[in-house]
């Protein structure tokens, strides 16, 4: 069996399946649930300075696709809302009930110096194992000057991260806020900041759904709505792309990263591990459907490894980051077309509408006045667009048929800034 | 083939492509994408009302959950660590009166997920890998005796090794699986049983020895002083009898030697049936034999039991099943008389029957059904011969099967029994299995008090 356990930036823990800071380790008692259900640690909920936040009723809002629940969530909850001192005192309390696994703590203070050497003790007191920098709020903690607010000024971030490395010694990881343009530039400010990691994405902002009969937006408090943060498994293409952006950025390579976003499966886990993040954090799936879902994740994950030969995650992180490209690096001559196999073809005609209506007009829909759908390999530009809509597994296929020859943008003719040869 | 007034009895009534059909998988595998499909109308309850309702309590969302990700060999470890023969079980257990049966989403649409496939889609990848997920605990040097070798005499058996202990397990008959190997019907269960048995047996620290029995070959007082520990996995080897005349006239059968005859024939062109055929009885055995006698090609099937369909142990499933495969079934008749022409069964005279006062009467009104062959199916008792020695009876019973206690222990130290030889609840392999199961438990933890004394 795999050996899943990580070394996050001196953070142990068994596997890196990480519960994101979030309602799922608000308190003591959901915390300890997970770890009896085998998650590997926590980034406990984030604490602010006393008094507590207010949070409002009515609190989620999700994307139904086609009949799946919650294929995004929406919340417009606030930090913590339990005094400083409950917290403090519970993270402790689980944290020597269970040394081996991960205990980050989430930290959101007024942007001053003295809030942040105020409360850093109190957290290194706990025998927690690391902060994290919550800069990514986007809602309610935003408008007072936090969160999201400090996540969108590079500045900022390097500031802040250099306030935390110089008043603690506890390992940092910056969470970084996905509403931004481009995730490249807070990633550097808290590199710059002396920051051990960053972790992303937060969530994004958004509007899940505008109730029709109430001409407001959910979730609705008394009426009113508001911009929550958007998350769960309609996110993670985003999240994956801000992490390949930060792992394959010179200025930042080699940083470690915590990915979270849409994260519900082992394979989800695999596919950001593949592109070199350490661990995993994980909200939405585990508020979907209760801890137990890490089962599947470790059993799934080292069955994998197994099958592939992967001893450790170290085996197989970041392996796919080196062929994150950009585009004009990619091979102008590979080509493939279309193959339909006729034994599998259900006569369902999708990838004949997809391609005629919006593509090459590449798939023909009659034989001898048969319904029958064929590839004419002349107009087929190899998109792929038929495969994805085909209705059954391995019938629509893409065949290699060029030559082997390799030519990219850069040194194309019809590039006007063609490198010359 | 020409017609014969009596003792119309004879193979290969069809052809072998014909045959072959009939004898193929009724329920066929599920795809990669039929398994992800249904995998996802799986709604993952919490504390599942399936798993409640499966004896051997699989995590059933678990395991969909795993097959939804693709971890086959994670969903199959989760089936197969709570049923070792989760792969005969999913292809035989009555599903619409267990896990299906509770199904969530029978409310809504009628139609539950197909656990029962779900789970053959897991555990057919361990048996093409031959993948090995379980292994032995370090031995214990404590060694214990299996009688019989069926699903739950096994199932004792694999636990029992699991946990470090050595198993010898005495086979009445030439081969391992019991009823899996001798009595499922044959469209059940093809090619697998003894697949099965050879995976689950690879396990190591297990012996079977076949053709031994319990009463000829060893016996129990013996076993108990060679042995730490005795399981009783002895199923139900005799059958009732119909208590009339001429029960031994050519063409009057116990449906359990038919459908064994049928399970051992690799060629099912040899296996010889008649043209009229009347099963009696009400249960598994009686809808089995039933149809296969239609699917080897009988041209006519009677089925005949004596009260209503809901009285039947067959469940409402397997009876429509038997009606949609042709099979004629009466109720409220029980046979009065085996008829015979010139030393040959002829046919069989039933009495109609109805329920007065909540008892069973005879109505007094009478009928015939012409028949080439009878096929019995009233039942199968307990046979106690190894179970007494010298005329003592060693163990106590209970309406003729063992008795046992929560942790099926039976009325003597160090024995315990499990599977249809102790009864009480239903006669299915899933909960010989979960018998086999928890008894070992049981017998893991007398072990252990066992050495905590001598080792003071
Ligand atoms: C025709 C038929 C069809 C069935 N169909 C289904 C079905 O579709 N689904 C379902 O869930 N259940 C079905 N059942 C019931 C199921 O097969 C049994 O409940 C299950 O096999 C019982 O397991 P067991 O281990 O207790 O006994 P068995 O399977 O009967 O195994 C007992 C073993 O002990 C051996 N043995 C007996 N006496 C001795 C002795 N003295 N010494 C040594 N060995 C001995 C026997 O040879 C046998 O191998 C069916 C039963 C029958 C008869
Ligand atoms: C209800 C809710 C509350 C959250 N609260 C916090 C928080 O206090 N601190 C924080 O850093 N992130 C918070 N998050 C963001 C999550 O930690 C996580 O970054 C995000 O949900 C993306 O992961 P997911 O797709 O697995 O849910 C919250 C998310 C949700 C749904
Ligand atoms: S989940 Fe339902 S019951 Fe629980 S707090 Fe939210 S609204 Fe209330």
């Amino acid at each position: 069996m795999a050996d899943l356990r990580t070394n996050f930036v001196g953070i142990h823990s068994p596997n890196p399946f990480w519960l994101a800071s979030a309602p799922p380790t608000d308190k003591a008692y959901n915390v300890i649930r997970a770890f009896e259900a085998g998650w590997g640690g926590v980034v406990w909920k984030t604490l602010g300075l006393d008094p507590p936040v207010v949070n409002v009723s009515s609190r989620y809002g999700a994307v139904q696709w086609n009949g799946q629940r919650m294929a995004g969530l929406n919340n417009i909850e606030l930090i913590s809302d339990r005094p400083l001192k409950t917290n403090l005192d519970e993270i402790r309390q689980v944290k020597r009930e269970w040394p081996d696994r991960a205990m980050v703590v989430s930290l959101m203070v007024p942007c001053d110096e003295a809030s942040w050497k105020y409360i850093l003790p109190m957290v290194e007191d706990t025998g927690a194992d690391g902060v994290e920098l919550n800069f990514g709020c986007p809602h309610g903690m935003s408008e007072r000057g936090m969160g999201a607010a400090v996540g969108q000024v590079p500045e900022y971030i390097e500031m802040v991260a250099a306030w935390v490395k110089q008043h603690s010694k506890l390992p940092c990881i910056v969470k970084l806020t996905p509403n931004i343009t481009d995730i490249r530039w807070p990633a550097r400010a808290a590199h710059k900041g002396g920051t051990d990691a960053v972790s992303l994405i937060n969530t994004i902002n958004s509007i899940t759904t505008i109730d029709l009969d109430l001409m407001a937006p959910t979730p609705t408090v008394d009426g009113k709505g508001t911009h929550g943060g958007y998350c769960g498994p309609a996110v993670r293409p985003i999240a994956l792309n801000m992490v390949a952006e930060i792992a394959r950025d010179p200025q930042t390579a080699g940083l470690p990263i915590s990915a979270i976003g849409g994260i519900g499966t082992w394979r989800d886990a695999a596919e950001f591990i593949a592109l070199g993040a350490g661990t995993v954090q994980v909200c939405t799936a585990a508020m979907h459907y209760g801890f137990r879902i890490v089962e599947d994740m470790i059993s799934g994950l080292s069955n994998w490894m197994d099958a592939k030969g992967y001893q450790t995650i170290e085996d197989f992180r970041g392996r796919a980051t080196k062929n994150v490209t950009d585009w004009k690096f990619l091979n102008l001559k590979y080509d493939i077309k279309a193959r339909i196999n006729q034994d599998l073809c259900i006569q369902c005609g999708l990838c004949h509408i997809a391609c005629e209506d919006t593509s090459h007009q590449a798939i023909t829909r009659e034989r001898d006045g048969k319904r029958m759908f064929e590839v004419v390999d002349a107009e087929c530009v190899g998109c792929n667009l038929c495969m994805h809509v085909c209705p059954v597994d391995d019938c629509i296929t893409m065949e290699r048929v060029d030559d082997g020859s390799f030519q990219n943008w850069t040194t194309h003719p019809n590039n006007p800034m063609a490198e010359k040869a | 083939m020409a017609r014969k007034d009596t003792a119309d009895i004879a193979a290969a009534r069809l052809d072998a492509a014909q045959l072959a059909r009939n004898f193929a998988d009724v329920a066929p595998p599920l795809d990669r994408q039929r398994a992800l499909i249904e995998a996802s109308r799986c709604h993952f309850c919490y504390d599942a009302p399936c798993i409640q309702a499966c004896p051997t309590s699989i995590d059933i969302p678990g395991f969909i959950r795993a097959i939804s990700t693709d971890n086959l060999k994670g969903a199959a470890t989760k089936i197969l660590d709570a049923n070792i023969f989760g792969g005969q079980c999913a292809r035989v257990c009555p599903t619409e009166i267990l896990c299906e049966g509770e199904c969530v989403r029978n409310d809504p649409e009628d139609k539950p997920v197909e656990i029962g496939a779900l789970q053959r889609y897991a555990t057919d990848w361990v048996f093409e890998q031959n993948a090995v997920l379980f292994s032995r605990a370090a031995s214990t040097g404590k060694r214990v005796a299996v009688v019989g070798a069926g699903p739950a005499g096994l199932a004792c058996a694999h636990a029992l090794a699991m946990r470090g202990h050595e198993v010898e397990v005495f086979e009445a008959k030439g081969k391992s699986g019991g009823l899996n190997e001798y009595g499922i019907a044959a469209y059940k269960v093809v090619d697998f049983s003894q697949r099965e048995v050879e995976w689950l047996l690879s396990i190591g620290g297990i012996r079977v020895h076949h053709d031994k029995a319990l009463g000829r070959d060893v016996q129990l007082s013996q076993l108990r002083r060679e042995y730490d520990a005795v399981f009783l996995g002895l199923g139900l080897a005799g059958v009732n009898a119909l208590g009339l005349d001429e029960e031994a006239l050519p063409g009057v059968r116990n449906a359990v030697e038919f459908i064994a005859e049928l399970r051992q024939a690799t060629d099912k062109a040899e296996v010889a049936v008649g043209r009229r055929v009347v099963v009696i009885g009400g249960g598994n055995t009686a809808i089995d034999a039933a149809v296969q006698s239609k699917r080897l090609g009988a041209e006519r099937v009677t089925l005949v039991y004596r009260r209503d369909a809901e009285a039947m142990s067959a469940t409402d499933h397997e009876q429509s099943f038997a009606q949609s495969e042709g099979v004629h079934v009466i109720h409220y008749a029980q046979p009065v008389e085996l008829l015979e022409r010139s030393g040959v069964l002829s046919g069989v005279r039933f009495e109609h029957t109805r329920i007065e006062g909540g008892k069973l009467v005879g109505c007094g009104e009478f009928f015939e059904v012409e028949a080439d062959v009878v096929l019995k199916a009233i039942g199968q008792v307990m046979l106690t011969d190894g179970l007494s020695e010298g005329g003592v009876d060693l163990l106590r019973l209970n309406k003729g099967r063992i008795a046992v206690d929560t942790n099926f222990a039976t009325s003597l130290a160090g024995v315990y029994a499990g599977g249809d030889c102790v009864g009480g609840k239903t006669d299915l392999t899933v909960q010989s299995v979960a018998d086999g199961k928890h008894a070992a438990a049981a017998i893991h933890a007398y072990l252990n008090a066992d050495r905590e004394v001598q080792h003071g």
